[in-house]
């Protein structure tokens, strides 16, 4: 939903303040400034090693696997309905994936490293995450037994499947392709990463322009241009920022060393080389574009925000809801077997408790991120935020030798304290529950 | 005479073991009004849910334009111009009016994608012709007064063209000068030729917007009358004892 406010009206230009003309979601800066405090007073707390190259791209690739499910929870809880097995289903696919490449391919002509091995892994897993999401949405939508029960019995079937499937064994080591997908055993460098930054700025300012042009079209209210220039603007710092810092982030002189080595090279004298943006960030980064589109572009994202708010309206407008909850389950279903696939290939292992109590941090990621329990409301982008507000207090205070229960406390206490001030800020703007 | 826009004839749906609807057959002609009045329960919600195709009928026929149509899903009610403004409005309140008035018909442009800024355009168009007050376009239409939600329920039918309007207590919640300008507003589509099925508990109100009036009593049709034949009187006893007062005058 655009925030457009009555000044839209045309003929009636009213005063506006500066941040009232930049249209920025207050929402968004909200979260954006309660990360910013928190990094802030763990630089502080930790001796500056909080905001150091190498911690914020360690932080960006643990966060990476809770944020790709919890853009999928959003919609879940936007249509009233709830996940409690994604952390078991996240298993199952990571168990799949772990069995096809290391055991149940092989005889099928197949031998280790088969370079097309970990794709038909990947496929496969994303196969299975899809068909048990959309087979618990059916049980929900079709069968009528809420999402809670389905979705707690799913909790347990899943991840004893997975054990089940691996005698509870932990399975590898993975495919090297495969494992690219971790976090930093798979990264661009510093040239392809300032290459992807640039196109990601790119495109940034022409979905900016192209929106302002349809706006101008039909002839409504646009910000003004400087505005428009300002968001522009801290869009291209924050991407290109964020490209900087973790091609700040150098690979250690042992490591290359090593490289070197496996190579039959000698390092040479002062040669230095960059980490840059892992292949996991940008399995997230697309995975947010694709789901921002469908949820505010698209005919389903519109039914799925419709029938969190009012069900009854979206059934009488001719929406299927019962098929939508299949579907939303189905993407979930999908986006954990994507999770699966970065949260194993960074183990470089299937274990066997992965994913375990997933399905609270993502849930938590979700509604710290605004997301709603009672439906209709929540963003991707809030989502990913929440996941990254969550991950950087934990790590924070793992950093900092909090022991590991105070973690916990902390966590908790953050996630109720956080849903409190979104209901305060609602009630203060009078919008929805 | 001419062919009705619609008949519904012997339309009977039961809930379990209750007949919600049991044998009744009304019509409707072009530009014409018709109220169906009853207590609550009396089982005019549920025969009009049958022709918004929100219910499914046990037994009957439904005739439009005097061709029998077959009506099994709100999506076909819809493909022969029939458009319902139902008593819970059936806004989402989280979505703004375009997405409301647009809700299951989405404008999309050539990629697929919906298209927000084409359907404000055609909801500020619509809206200015409708309720010229009418500036919040683009908030959630949980901020907007019972006016201005049933101004966006009413919007919805008229843009898609009906040509048969249903209209399930369309000004159950709204204040004197709202009420006043949803009758204006049935006046004035009534006069385009639509036809219009009212539903209210307010009798004055029906006396005065419609042309006839039809009772309902536990399910049944306790009779038909065109509003200048009877007094609010008649009209109370009709629903109130289930008899036609006239039956027996005419006996």
């Amino acid at each position: 939903m655009t925030d457009t406010t009555q000044a839209a009206s045309p003929g009636a230009p009213k005063r506006r303040s500066i941040w009232k003309s930049l249209e920025i979601d207050p929402r968004l800066l909200g979260m954006i400034g309660a990360f910013i405090l928190i990094a802030l007073i763990f630089n502080m707390l930790t001796g500056g090693r909080f905001l150091t190259p190498r911690n914020i791209f360690n932080l960006t690739i643990q966060t990476v696997s809770v944020a790709i499910m919890a853009t999928g929870m959003v919609f879940i809880i936007v249509t009233r309905h709830i996940d409690l097995s994604v952390g078991a289903l996240l298993a199952t696919c990571s168990a799949v994936m772990a069995m096809m490449q290391t055991d149940w391919l092989l005889g099928l002509g197949f031998e280790l490293g088969h370079p097309a091995l970990p794709w038909i892994a990947i496929g496969a897993g994303l196969v299975v995450g899809t068909l048990i999401g959309a087979f618990q949405g059916y049980l929900a939508g079709y069968q009528g037994i809420p999402a809670f029960i389905v979705t707690l019995g799913g909790l347990l079937v899943w991840r004893n499947v997975a054990w089940y499937l691996t005698n509870g064994q932990t399975i590898g080591p993975l495919d090297e392709t495969y494992v690219a997908f971790g976090g930093i055993q798979g990264t661009l460098g510093t040239t392809w990463s300032w290459v992807v930054g640039l196109i990601a700025v790119a495109a940034a300012l022409l979905a900016l322009m192209s929106a302002r042009r349809n706006k101008v079209a039909h002839g409504f209210h646009v910000k003004p241009l400087w505005a428009e220039g300002v968001v522009a603007g801290l869009i291209a710092i924050g991407i290109l920022g964020f490209v900087w810092i973790l091609t700040s982030y150098e690979i250690p002189q042992r490591v290359l060393e090593r490289d070197f080595e496996a190579a039959g090279r000698v390092l040479p004298e002062g040669y230095t080389a960059s980490y840059g943006l892992p292949f996991s960030v940008l399995v997230l980064i697309a995975v947010a574009v694709v789901m921002t589109v469908i949820a505010t572009r698209t005919r389903l994202g519109r039914y799925i925000f419709a029938a969190g708010g009012n069900p009854d309206a979206a059934e009488l407008s001719g929406i299927n809801i019962r098929f939508l909850t299949v579907k939303v389950f189905a993407i979930l279903g999908a986006l954990c077997a994507i999770s699966a696939v970065v949260a194993s290939a960074r183990l470089a292992n299937h274990t066997n408790d992965i994913g375990t109590l997933d399905e609270l941090r993502v849930i938590a990621a979700a509604v710290i991120g605004g997301t709603a329990l009672s439906g209709g409301i929540g963003t991707i982008y809030g989502a990913i935020l929440g996941a990254l507000i969550m991950q950087s207090l934990q790590s924070g205070m793992a950093m900092m030798g909090v022991d590991a229960p105070f973690q916990n406390i902390v966590v908790g206490g953050v996630l109720v304290l956080a849903v409190w001030i979104d209901i305060q800020y609602r009630k203060w703007t009078g919008e929805g529950k | 005479m001419t062919t009705p826009l619609v008949e519904l004839k012997n339309i009977s749906i039961a809930f379990g073991g209750i007949q919600a609807v049991d044998d009744v057959s009304i019509d409707l002609m072009p530009g014409e009004v018709v109220g169906l009045l009853g207590h609550n329960g009396a089982g005019k919600s549920t025969l009009i849910k049958i022709l918004s195709g929100a219910y499914r009928m046990d037994s009957g026929e439904i005739r439009i334009n005097g061709e029998k149509v077959e009506i099994n899903s709100t999506r076909d009610a819809r493909r022969h111009n029939i458009e319902t403004i139902y008593q819970t409005l059936a806004l989402a309140d989280n979505l703004d009016a375009a997405s409301n008035l647009f809700l299951g018909r989405e404008l999309v442009n050539a990629l697929g994608l919906v298209d927000d800024a084409k359907m404000e355009a055609e909801t500020r168009k619509i809206m200015a012709r409708l309720n010229p007050n009418f500036k919040k376009i683009t908030e959630p239409v949980s901020a907007l007064s019972g006016g201005q939600r049933q101004s966006v329920a009413i919007a919805r039918a008229v843009y898609f063209n009906a040509k048969i309007l249903i209209m399930d207590e369309p000004t159950a919640a709204l204040g004197v000068h709202e009420t006043q300008m949803v009758a204006d507003l049935i006046k004035e589509l009534k006069a385009q030729g639509l036809g219009i099925f009212l539903i209210s508990h307010d009798t004055r109100e029906m006396l005065d917007l419609c042309d006839r009036v039809s009772v309902m009593k536990n399910g049944q049709l306790v009779g038909t009358e065109r509003v200048e034949d009877v007094t609010e009187d008649d009209i109370l006893s009709m629903i109130i004892l289930g008899k036609n007062p006239r039956d027996k005058a005419v006996a």
